[in-house]
């Protein structure tokens, strides 16, 4: 039986399809999720994939935080449910209160879209667990609102617990101590700003590359399901 | 039925980039020795049944819950003066057309 890996569609969502893809690439069943529909699938994980969830009104992923099928999403993740949120689907994790601290406006105010560099800090989460602590990547980013930040006792507090999962090298917007992407407790739950599913084929990826650095995302939690 | 006004704003610890276009921009439209600029949201709500305690309950919790995201901004809930703005450019004349607030 093949694994089954859900993606979740908002309105404006806009990376779906390619998370879809990456998804497939890997060799897991991608399967298609709608805001409306609480009901997961029997999926066995969850990807959030980027964009504009409900144009970004109030604040980005504020709404999309209580569509049906994130109360679901919010209940399975409690319960060690695998669940990835990518760029807007990080924001949503964050309103969820699933990762803590919050995604605002960039330094500078500039809508940032480039390839970046990244170091791999957590090798132990189940969405990382296919690169080494240290390892650095090239994944893209895209967003206006990508700036983390949190009180410094939650910094102290994922740093001491090691769940930073990715930092820039070079910041692009100002996220407090480079942080990219982080993790809760349990390593379940992953959010970061950066595209891996944007960087999963030599044609389509970052050029001159390397272009499939984000492929690891996809085949670590592959793995993770099928020790389980 | 109660006029509510929620106001939203960042944390004072939380860095405004858009306030602090607004104040760069000042000083190039003339205008000088202005110190500091932060920007926010106002909502207005309005909810059935009297101006009371308990309609400020219910738009506090509608802020805490959706309005403010409590990690990094700050909400203040209070009536609208039938003196609003709002109310004043809906009409000429306040009292003849928009129900006072309560």
């Amino acid at each position: 039986m093949s694994l089954r890996i859900g993606v979740i569609t908002f309105p404006g969502t806009q990376d779906d399809q390619d998370a879809l893809r990456a998804v497939a690439l890997v060799g897991a069943e991608p399967v298609a999720l709608w805001h409306r529909d609480p009901d997961l699938h029997q999926v066995d994980a969850v990807v959030l994939p980027g964009g504009f969830s409900y144009g970004d009104y109030l604040r980005a992923g504020a709404i999309a935080r209580f569509s049906p099928v994130m109360e679901s999403v919010i209940a399975g993740a409690r319960e060690g449910l695998p669940v990835l949120g990518i760029c807007n689907g990080f924001q949503v994790l964050c309103e969820s209160h699933l990762l803590p601290g919050a995604l605002i406006r960039n330094g500078g105010l500039l809508f940032v879209n480039r390839d970046e560099k990244l170091r791999v800090e957590s090798a132990t989460t189940q969405w990382t667990g296919d690169y080494t602590a240290g390892q650095e990547i090239v994944i893209p980013i895209k967003n206006g609102e990508g700036r983390y930040t949190a009180d410094p006792r939650t910094l102290d507090e994922l740093e001491a617990e090691g769940r930073i999962v990715v930092r820039y090298l070079d910041n692009p917007n100002g996220s407090a101590r480079d942080i990219a992407g982080i993790a809760n407790p349990a390593g379940n739950v992953v959010g970061l700003m950066p595209h891996p599913e944007h960087a999963v084929e030599e044609l389509t990826g970052p050029y001159p590359g390397p272009a499939t650095d984000g492929l690891p995302f996809f085949t670590s939690i592959l793995k993770q399901l099928v020790a389980a | 039925m109660a006029r509510v006004v929620v106001d939203v704003m960042l944390k004072p610890e939380i860095l405004d980039p858009q306030g602090q276009a607004v104040q760069r921009a000042l000083p190039r439209l003339g205008f000088d020795g202005v110190l500091d600029v932060r920007q926010g949201k106002r909502f207005e709500l309005e909810l059935d049944g009297p101006a009371d305690e308990a309609a400020l309950a219910r738009a506090r919790e509608i802020a805490e819950k959706l309005l403010a995201n409590t990690v990094i901004e700050e909400f203040t809930v209070a009536f609208d003066g039938a003196s609003s703005p709002a109310a004043q450019s809906s009409a000429g004349t306040v009292a003849s057309t928009a129900p006072a607030a309560g």
